[in-house]
């Protein structure tokens, strides 16, 4: 392939993946209104178009299947056939045929070996039904694009008060009449405006109808953002160097300049970060289609609005929310909304509601995900944290409501659970908020039962450059984020003695009547706590937020507020939970960035529930902190260990033997209304089979859009920050071995769960049910 | 003589060391330093290179080696890895040596257990032994070790 026509292929790739997530809207759109004609208009118009160039490029089986598809909605978009739900599903399916043609054609240059031919069949056979009157369908053209509106001379002119609108339907009747000339010629000759006025308006038009939007805007590679971002952070932090400077030179003209330079780089910053923001509609778009599917799968009706999908985000903050949000919304539709027939039982709409709900507030995003289903029983929750070791009783006592609701996010609460109704929240609330928190976000539950649940995740704008305070101790200083900061409070030498009082040793403070924590910096960062009590110097409280709780850290010296650029640590350093980063300060000198949840954690303030629940304590703590792999794992059969990623795991599962069928040569169950494989992960690892047991143990992975489940002996635990590579293995079916809890562990390969699965019940299971 | 490989040599002590001149980025003399607290004993602290901030590891302790004595500043050798550049602390930089690889040996197993398990051959030079450094393994430092976290949270 040369260099043109990959160019060509390129474009092609990026402008038919624009136009897919937009139809993925447009057909849950049509889904509630099948008879608009508009969007059935750009529905038709995008496949014709897809049709169009892969027939040019000569991608003939994307061709072939786009092009019955597209026979299929021009009969739509005609008035000839109705949208059905049956023929939804089969066009959402060829969407999804197409994406992974698009996806093959962008990594091997062709369309790949797949055959299509079931999607293509049910198309064709859509198609077929009531095609009495049309035996052959012609070639439907595609339709022009409508003209921008321009607002006609005369409207201008009288908008702006200077003619009457009779005047200027006088002149209109004339042109009409004949009078070749323009409307503001008649209307200068009749003396009823100056030719200045005219002009004027002339103007105005021009600028009403704008530049097209081909023409304001262009393509920018993300690539070449991220460089701007950096220099732009480079600047910043030279910025800050050159104003330092020029405060200790005292030289008038000079600080005039670098005053100009910070003005300047300030105004920089802002418009790269803004070329940076997107809509975080952009990430919603996917949304509908996933609420869409997971409702029909589980038969319930859900009907999802959004609210503030302009408001911006930066790219990677929107990137890593992309999937905790999903995931939340999975949930709200797989566990907090009911049933039809609960609802209506319940006295509620048997259509659930889902709100997603954008908003900026002091310099943070909101976002929440507001459904109206069962809601969260605390009291069954505080239960199970009991039963599960995560809170013992006492703690249980003292937890108000909302502290025990915020347990669902606890490692180790519904995951490591058998399948359990309890809560009904499923597996890997922990891991999103572990990736929320790393992001600087936090994530936030509330639920009434029988009302509903509300899920409020706050994230910073942007991570490149935060604004930060500087404290420290003799010639270190630190650098903590402001978003976690609350207030300061200042101590002189004799209140400091006096002000921190010490509960069996550990350090409070009053603030106003309630008792504050205490973290000693020095202390924190592991240096001796006397050197810090010893002086009767002044000293300052930070008052921080660290998930639920507040606590005050101590520091002998505020410095200064500052841009920082937040650079990351070397993987020498990764492994301390205290630090979040490092930075450059004005002076050239590095600073590192307080990881604020860290502090809290190695202090103890939040230990008390994030480590004992545990039952391990520090060592599996701080396990926790590094960067690794979260496993499931567990006991395939007769005591072999196999570690599955919890990142593919949907649900734990128990199924009675008597539920199990076959369906060809694969075993399978009914499960929330689709086909669930099941494979036995001891015989895909060749070593024999599980005992028989009643009923069976089931992890339930996702493949892609479908689940697969894997019969296993027992479910054993979830364990954090498992490293991979520890050599590959020969062995199919195993990615590798690494060592956890002291014993060698298989880790499974997902590719070759794929692969035992027969293809067809894959692939066509949906069909069968699209048929019935 | 197409297999001769150039090396970046230094001395640590009495030691005479090399490593592959494709992985220098650069040689520095000292540089301030911010100290790391709860960081593992081998890492000095961060420099800051043109806006970079680059790990300083102190090769003297990475290798077992006795502490350099007090108010002798060490040099830094920027090595590029593939996570970013990282700085290695060591007395004195040498000049680049042009050597062929045929000629090294298997480090003898009297040496140190440390600077074996990091020292990937000899060199037999006309005058002194060059001993290869795996940079790659040197500046493979883990996370503190747990022992030391406790005790210092203790404290």
């Amino acid at each position: 392939m040369d260099e043109e026509m990959r160019e060509v292929i390129e474009e092609f790739l990026v402008e038919s993946h624009e136009n897919l997530d937009q139809l993925d809207q447009d057909f849950v759109a049509l889904e509630r209104d099948p008879d608009d004609r508009d969007v059935l208009a750009s529905v038709f118009r995008t496949i014709h178009t897809i049709k169009g160039t892969s027939g040019f490029l000569g991608f003939t089986k994307l061709e072939a299947l786009t092009h019955v598809g597209e026979s299929l909605l021009s009969r739509l978009r005609d008035g000839d056939l109705r949208l059905t739900a049956e023929s939804t599903t089969a066009l959402l399916a060829m969407v999804d045929a197409v994406r992974a043609m698009l996806a093959s054609i962008e990594a091997e240059g062709h369309d790949g070996e797949f055959q299509y031919d079931a999607i293509i069949d049910l198309l064709t056979d859509l198609n077929a039904a009531e095609a009495v009157e049309r035996a052959l369908e012609p070639e439907p053209e595609p339709e022009p694009e409508p003209e921008p509106e321009t607002p006609m001379l005369g409207e201008v002119l009288v908008e702006s008060g200077q003619v009457t609108e009779e005047e200027v339907a006088e002149a209109v009747s004339e042109q009409a009449e004949g009078d070749p000339r323009h409307v503001g010629e008649i209307l200068v000759e009749k003396g009823t405006v100056e030719p200045a006025q005219v002009l004027e308006a002339l103007h105005a038009q021009a600028e009403k109808a704008g530049p097209g939007v081909a023409d304001s805007s262009i393509r920018v590679d993300v690539g070449l953002l991220d460089k701007l971002m950096n220099l732009v952070g480079e600047l910043v932090l030279s910025r800050n160097q050159v104003l330092q400077y020029a405060t200790n030179l005292n030289d008038a003209a000079f600080v005039a300049n670098s005053q100009r330079l910070n003005l300047i780089t300030t105004e920089l910053q802002e418009g790269v970060m803004k070329t940076r923001m997107q809509p975080i509609g952009n990430v919603w778009n996917k949304l509908p289609r996933v609420v869409r599917d997971l409702a029909q799968a589980c038969g319930k009706h859900v009907a999802l609005e959004m609210e503030g999908r302009d408001t911006e985000l930066d790219k990677t903050v929107l990137e890593a929310i992309k999937d905790p949000l999903t995931h939340l919304v999975r949930n709200s539709v797989d566990h907090g909304i009911e049933a039809p027939e609960d609802r209506a039982e319940a006295g509620k709409p048997e259509e659930g509601r889902l709100l997603l709900r954008a908003y900026h507030e002091s310099g943070l995003v909101n976002i929440e995900i507001i459904d109206d289903g069962a809601g969260i029983d605390v009291d069954k929750v505080r239960a199970k944290a009991i039963e599960r070791g995560i809170i013992n009783n006492d703690q249980a006592a003292r937890m108000g409501d909302r502290e025990v609701m915020n347990l669902i996010f606890q490692p180790g609460f519904s995951t490591a659970a058998k399948v359990t109704n309890v809560s009904g929240r499923g597996v890997g609330m922990d891991v999103v908020k572990t990736n929320i928190e790393k992001i600087g976000g936090t994530v936030d539950v509330q639920s009434r039962v029988g009302e509903g649940t509300t899920l409020k995740i706050k994230i910073p704008l942007t991570l490149a450059i935060i604004p930060a305070l500087i404290v420290g101790h003799g010639e270190a200083r630190y650098a903590i984020p402001q978003v976690s900061l609350l207030e300061l409070v200042r101590l002189e030498s004799e209140q400091a003695k006096k002000s921190i009082e010490r509960i069996q040793g550990a350090p409070v403070y009053r603030l106003r009547g309630k008792l504050l924590p205490l973290v000693y910096l020095r202390e924190a960062l592991g240096e001796h706590a006397e050197d810090a009590q010893s002086h009767n110097d002044a000293v300052s409280i930070v008052v921080l937020q660290a998930d639920e709780q507040q606590f005050g850290l101590v520091v002998e010296r505020v410095d200064d507020t500052a841009e920082i650029v937040v650079k990351p640590l070397g993987k020498q350093l990764k492994g301390i939970p205290v630090f979040a980063g490092a930075t450059i300060m004005g002076d050239g000198h590095v600073a590192l960035i307080l990881d604020v949840m860290g502090v809290a954690q190695r202090s103890k303030i939040l230990s008390e529930l994030h480590d004992k629940g545990l039952g391990a304590g520090e060592a599996d703590a701080a396990a926790r902190r590094k960067d690794g792999q979260t496993m499931l794992l567990v006991d395939a059969a007769g005591g072999r260990r196999i570690a599955v990623p919890l990142g593919a795991v949907a649900r734990l599962e128990q199924f009675e033997t008597s539920k199990l069928e076959w369906a060809g040569s694969q075993q399978v169950v009914q499960y929330t209304g689709e086909l669930l494989p099941i494979l036995s992960v001891a015989s895909l690892l060749g070593f024999g089979a599980p005992e028989s047991s009643d009923p069976i143990e089931v992890v339930v992975v996702w493949q892609g859009d479908r689940q697969v489940g894997l019969h296993v002996a027992e479910i054993l635990d979830i364990v954090e920050d498992v490293e991979l590579g520890r050599g590959t293995s020969t062995n199919p079916g195993i990615v590798g071995s690494v060592v956890i809890q002291d014993k060698v562990t298989d880790v499974l390969d997902m590719r070759a769960v794929v692969a035992a699965v027969d293809p067809s019940l894959l692939t066509d299971s949906r069909f069968e049910e699209a048929r019935v | 003589m197409a297999n001769e490989r150039q090396f970046c040599t230094f001395t640590l002590g009495d030691g005479f060391f090399g490593v592959e001149v494709e992985k220098v980025q650069e040689v520095l003399r000292y540089q301030d330093m911010t100290f790391v607290p709860l960081a593992p004993a081998e890492v000095t602290g961060l420099i800051n290179l043109r806006g970079q901030i680059v790990t300083a590891l102190e090769l003297r302790r990475r290798l077992d080696l006795p502490e350099r004595d007090e108010g002798v500043r060490p040099m830094n050798i920027v090595i590029r890895t593939d996570d970013g550049a990282l700085s290695l602390l060591v007395d004195q930089i040498g000049d680049v040596l042009l050597v062929d690889p045929e000629t090294f040996e298997e480090p003898p197993e009297t040496l140190e257990a440390k600077v074996r398990e990091l020292v990937t051959g000899v060199c037999k030079l006309e005058d002194r032994l060059l001993l290869l450094l795996d940079v790659d393994k040197a500046v493979e430092v883990g996370a503190p070790a747990e022992e030391a976290r406790e005790s210092a949270y203790a404290g």
